[in-house]
């Protein structure tokens, strides 16, 4: 294994203090001369249109300073999500917005204000918008199918009988839009030795991100300055202007720290444009803080899953054929696409011969949806665990076997289009946390003790996890320090830093040395990829990688240049740049970042390539003079999917007669190349765990039919776990094996490290059951008391958003 | 719709007198809030589902402070705080249900400032209910859980009437057990009124979980020690170990004669408006052994009545096996 000077070490990130000491600013913590507070008032039902809004009573009300309503912001084509809107499609669809000298006074007037809405039908579960005479989500329709192709609305209707025999957990037989195949998957099922065959349901819920969005902006000649809550950096930035409607180079991004975003925060979400456009009408900078309750209405969930799987293997226990039906919640905005990911993953991580996808993506009056954490193939990886063991238990293999025996590697060919990988080791992480967990023996162990009951489960996780093509950008100045511009966005998970270690590992410089700018466009930060899907390690450790790279080749033509010899004869160490033929011949990186200001051209950024993109063009020009500039985008070879993966093991302890389980134990192997940052890894992998927990056993959305009232709007309800609800000890390692289209062999693992634990824990609670599947996500209390006591579940069978 | 998160105007009174704080109840009637730990008031206010206009913050009050021994047992004041139940030496030597019970509120957060006066005091925690909907405890005329498709998976098995809602205290259960007597007082004197009392039905006051009237506070808790050092039984059963209401909870004491219980009471939580006695079991228990086969011969006479909702019929299955555990050796 390489020596590395900085990857795979340990090191303090540079908002850490901040964070333990309170110091950190996060968007609602910045104030502007004369800044008002902007209040939502949002639709309370769940599907209508505005017919009047009488503001009357604010007439003359101290402190209260302007409206804004949707006539006052752009009009945003349906399903797509409004600023403001006239035709609210959810409880808490954001109809207008009060703006007044403090928070207090805006939310009085909020009391204040008459909002007249003409109800419409309404649907908060998929099949009852797509039973025949079904209401529909949208007055355009039920259905929204987004493709390269075209997207559009379109109206979807099942038969009674169709839905019925669906619910039945029947092959579902009414019209589907979303298909693709590869192989034969009759012959498929036809060699299989046992076929397993189930309906499912996972039900969404939402992201919880701990700061509820917050806004704040300004205008200052003709450019808006805009304090977000954001996910990502410079990805924002088109979306933002376009939202804005202004040129992107008249937008200032700041936002140096971020509560959580978990998918819901990845691209300039539509309220991010509301203070720009109320701080434009009032001439006043505007901070918009939504309440926590509102985080549940727009600040995303997880697209639901009502399904059904058909699955068959052969002697061996080899998957010979895979056929997923998933009708999709996708709430009102037509936001997620889970449903292809989901098969795609059953693709990737369990390689059946022969696959076939269909999909159904169905409007329905509830939360927007959004891409949380594995959207897709979290999902069905906690589907797919217990029929996996199912089909071990018919076949009479190990479950531990199973997967091996169908786990990717990096010959697999996946998806419909039977894509190459860059590496795989699946097999690798099944048998390490195998080993760590004593797989064995635990599978082995006698199970019943009284009332309470063993279950052992194995999980396995999956996303792509990385892209390319995006902008590194390094600097280093006269007096030695070196620049390391970072424009992925500090979501808290360290890798906006971390992934800069790439160039201080290409530099051989002293992390204490470098300096790491990110948090506002006016860092001067380069174009960079979404932070988000796992991609970020991939991605900016190959962008920081080249820009890096492009400095070394600069330094060492620059002390060729001065001291003679050609660019070969010299290489660095020690911040130094050295002749390697007489290594006391050299500069210093202060002294080259010197001449490099001299020389200027695109030493000193006073040119640049043509290809980067223009955010990085205008950073390099606002620091053009100031030194050595390092600046490419990312051209380096990569052909293939580049996976993440992850594979758990869970042992619980079942209690028969309260359904309660506790989790003995945990181990969590992530698989995703080269080891970056240890203590994040285990972040990830521990925070992962903790989430795919949740989603096991306790959060789900829960609506009223009867009125599309969403129970949970706020932390106890939606039933995040707490520290007594996981386990004491979470343990976590890497396979560790580098991938070739790394130049450190790194790739992501965030989404897996998620997957891989509902998975794992929904086998388990499977396991102490003897075997019965639920078939759903979660597993709740209720759900296991009823089963135990031979009770019917409360719920219709395919029922989601309950109880 | 408004949303809120910012607390509003409102007068905060801070008496250091018993007396005083009376006077302002009577003052303030229904426009007066008792503060205790505030773990019920706060969401409240900001969500201005209520609107008091004055605050009468009891926590400056010596007097209703405290855990003190009686001629007959135990007096605890109504603003003494969940923790310093939990590490009473008086409490965990004769009373440990409650200590059991007291441990198992909210998480540790809310019970360093959660109070006992204000854990059996808390309203209803029905999610229509909390939105601040118009619904029968909220003084409207409909319910919105006990309906056709009302998600209800938390609400009651018994003695509902009009609201389904359920007493989501959890030393309720045990204060009921140990027959407790809680103390109100108002400017007119003083009541004493049995925990079993206390704790009121929608059939008995639809807007009220309690029987303190809009002008008394609740200044104590007593324990008598009939039931000290007796058998104890407690568990909670909720979806998760911290910050969760019961889905059921069980307390139970039980003085026994040699091998076979005497006399005990058996009291579940999350399954009615109120702490729900088990009279059936208690009956049967009587001259039992403590063993699996005596919990599988009353456990069924637990839930007999039950009228499960849509989604709460995993409790009768569940506050049996309590039982079941209960009565186990």
């Amino acid at each position: 294994m390489t020596d590395y000077k900085h990857i795979g070490k340990d090191f303090v990130p540079p908002d850490i203090l901040g964070k333990v000491t309170g110091k950190a600013k996060f968007a609602e913590d910045f104030r502007a001369d004369g800044m008002l507070f902007a209040r939502l008032y949002t639709s309370p039902i769940a599907h209508g249109k505005v017919t009047h809004i009488d503001t009357s009573a604010l007439d003359g009300m101290d402190g209260v300073i302007g409206v804004l309503t949707a006539d006052d912001v752009p009009v945003v084509e349906a399903p797509n999500a409004a600023i403001l809107t006239n035709t609210p499609a959810f409880i808490g669809d954001p109809i207008l917005a009060v703006a007044a000298v403090d928070e207090l006074t805006a939310e009085e007037a909020m009391t204040r204000i008459r909002v007249t809405i003409e109800a419409l039908p309404f649907a908060v579960d998929p099949l009852d918008s797509l039973i025949e005479g079904g209401p529909d989500a949208r007055e355009e329709g039920n259905v929204f199918v987004r493709s390269r192709e075209g997207s559009g609305f379109r109206t979807v209707k099942w038969t009674a009988q169709q839905i019925s025999e669906f619910r039945a957990g029947k092959e579902p037989t009414g019209e589907f839009v979303n298909e693709w195949s590869y192989g034969d998957i009759e012959s498929g099922f036809a060699d299989a030795a046992v076929i397993v065959e189930a309906p499912f349901v996972t039900t969404g819920y939402a992201h919880m991100s701990m700061e509820a969005r917050t806004v704040m902006a300004y205008w200052q000649n003709g450019t808006c300055y805009v304090y977000a809550s954001a996910q990502s950096q410079s990805f924002w930035m088109p979306g933002l202007a376009r939202l804005l409607g202004v040129e992107m180079s008249k937008v200032v991004l700041i936002s140096e720290n971020t509560g959580g975003g978990f998918g819901s925060k990845i691209g300039a979400y539509p309220i991010a444009a509301l203070p720009g456009y109320f701080s434009k009408q009032l001439g006043r900078p505007v901070q918009l803080r939504i309440t926590r309750e509102q985080e549940y209405y727009i600040g995303s969930a997880r697209v639901g899953f009502q399904g059904w799987i058909k699955m068959g293997f052969a002697k061996n226990g080899r998957m010979t054929a895979a056929d997923v039906f998933i009708i999709e919640d996708i709430g009102p905005n037509a936001t997620g696409g889970d449903g292809s990911s989901a098969g795609g993953a059953v693709s990737l991580v369990y390689d059946p011969a022969a696959m076939r996808f269909r999909g159904l993506p169905v409007l329905t009056n509830t939360t927007p949806r959004g891409a949380q954490r594995g959207p897709g193939q979290n999902q069905i990886a906690a589907v797919m665990a217990p029929l996996m063991d199912k089909a071990a238990r018919e076949l009479r293999m190990d479950p531990l076997e199973i997967r091996k025996i169908n786990a990717v590697n990096s010959d697999t060919r996946v998806y419909a289009e039977q894509r190459p990988l860059t590496s795989a080791y699946m097999k690798e992480a099944l048998e390490k946390g195998a080993d760590m967990f004593d797989w064995d023996a635990k599978y082995n162990q006698p199970r019943r003790n009284g009332n309470k009951v063993i279950g052992v489960g194995i999980g396995q996780g999956y996303h792509s996890a990385g892209t390319k093509g995006f902008d590194g950008l390094v600097r280093i100045t006269p007096d030695g320090k070196i620049h390391l511009h970072s424009g992925i966005g500090n979501l808290g998970t360290y890798s906006y830093v971390s992934t800069t270690r790439a160039a201080a590992e290409v530099l051989k410089c002293e992390w204490e040395d470098c300096v790491i700018h990110y948090g506002s466009t006016e860092a001067n930060l380069p174009w960079s990829s979404y932070q988000a899907g796992s991609v970020s390690t991939f991605t900016h450790t190959r962008a920081n990688y080249v820009a890096a790279m492009d400095a070394v080749s600069k330094m060492k033509a620059i002390t060729a240049e001065t001291l003679g010899g050609s660019a070969d004869d010299y290489d660095i160490d020690g911040q130094r740049v050295f002749n390697i033929h007489n290594t006391r011949q050299g500069m210093t990186y202060a002294a080259v970042a010197a001449r490099a200001i001299q020389l200027g051209g695109a030493y000193s950024g006073a040119s640049y390539p043509d290809d980067i993109h223009e955010i990085t063009q205008r950073a390099v020009q606002n620091i053009a003079g100031t030194g050595l500039i390092g600046v490419a985008k990312d051209n380096l070879p990569q052909e293939g999917v580049i996976p993440g993966l992850a594979a758990a093991f869970v042992e619980i302890e079942l209690d028969l007669e309260t359904g309660k389980y506790e989790i003995l134990d945990y181990v969590g192997i992530a698989e995703c190349g080269t080891v970056m940052h240890p203590q994040g890894l285990a972040g990830q992998m521990k925070g992962g765990a903790v989430w795919g927990m949740g989603m096991a056993g306790l959060e789900r959305h829960v609506y009223d039919p009867q009125n599309g009232l969403p129970a949970n709007v706020g932390y106890h309800q939606c039933g995040i776990p707490t520290y007594l609800d996981v386990p004491l000890v979470t343990r976590t390692s890497a396979v560790d094996l580098p991938d070739p289209q790394n130049p450190f062999g790194a790739r992501g693992i965030g989404e897996p490290a998620m997957g891989c634990s509902v998975a794992a824990l929904t086998a388990a609670i499977s396991d102490a059951l003897g075997g019965h599947t639920f078939g759903r996500t979660p597993v709740s209390r209720d759900m296991i008391v009823n089963h135990i006591a031979g009770r019917p579940q409360s719920f219709k069978p395919q029922q989601t958003n309950n109880f | 719709m408004p949303s809120y998160d910012v607390m509003p105007d409102v007068q905060l009174f801070q008496p250091a007198e018993v007396d005083d704080a009376l006077n302002l109840v009577d003052q303030y009637g229904k426009d007066g809030w008792i503060l205790g730990g505030g773990q019920d008031t706060y969401g409240w206010l900001k969500d201005r589902a209520k609107h008091p206009t004055a605050l009468i913050d009891l926590n400056g009050i010596e007097a209703l402070h405290g855990i003190r021994e009686t001629v007959d047992g135990i007096e605890i004041g109504a603003t003494t705080t969940l923790r310093e139940i939990i590490a009473s030496p008086l409490i965990n030597r004769d009373f440990e249900l409650l200590v059991r019970a007291a441990s198992r509120v909210a998480s540790p957060q809310i019970r360093n400032v959660g109070t006992l006066g204000g854990n059996v005091s808390q309203d209803a925690r029905c999610w229509y209910y909390r939105r601040g909907l118009a619904c029968y405890r909220a003084g409207g005329n409909i319910c919105y859980a006990d309906s056709p498709q009302g998600m209800n998976r938390e609400h009651a098995l018994f003695d509902a009437s009009r609201c389904v809602a359920i007493s989501p205290s959890d030393t309720a259960t045990a204060l009921v057990a140990l027959e407790a007597t809680m103390i109100a007082r108002s400017v007119n004197g003083s009541r004493n009124i049995a925990a079993e009392d206390f704790f009121v039905g929608p059939a008995t006051h639809i807007t009220n979980m309690t029987s303190l009237e809009s002008d008394e506070i609740l200044t104590a808790v007593q324990i008598p020690s009939r039931w000290a050092g007796s058998r104890f039984y407690f568990e909670k059963v909720a979806d998760r170990d911290v910050w969760d209401f019961a889905l059921v909870s069980i307390a139970v004491v039980m003085k026994m004669d040699g091998d076979t219980i005497a006399k005990s009471r058996f009291v579940c939580g999350g399954v009615a408006c109120t702490p729900y006695r088990l009279l059936d079991v208690e009956k049967a228990a009587r001259g039992k052994t403590l063993s699996d086969e005596s919990g599988d011969a009353i456990a069924a006479l637990a839930s007999q009545g039950a009228k499960p909702l849509n989604y709460n019929h995993f409790k009768i299955p569940l506050m049996e096996n309590l039982v079941r555990r209960a009565m186990r050796g």
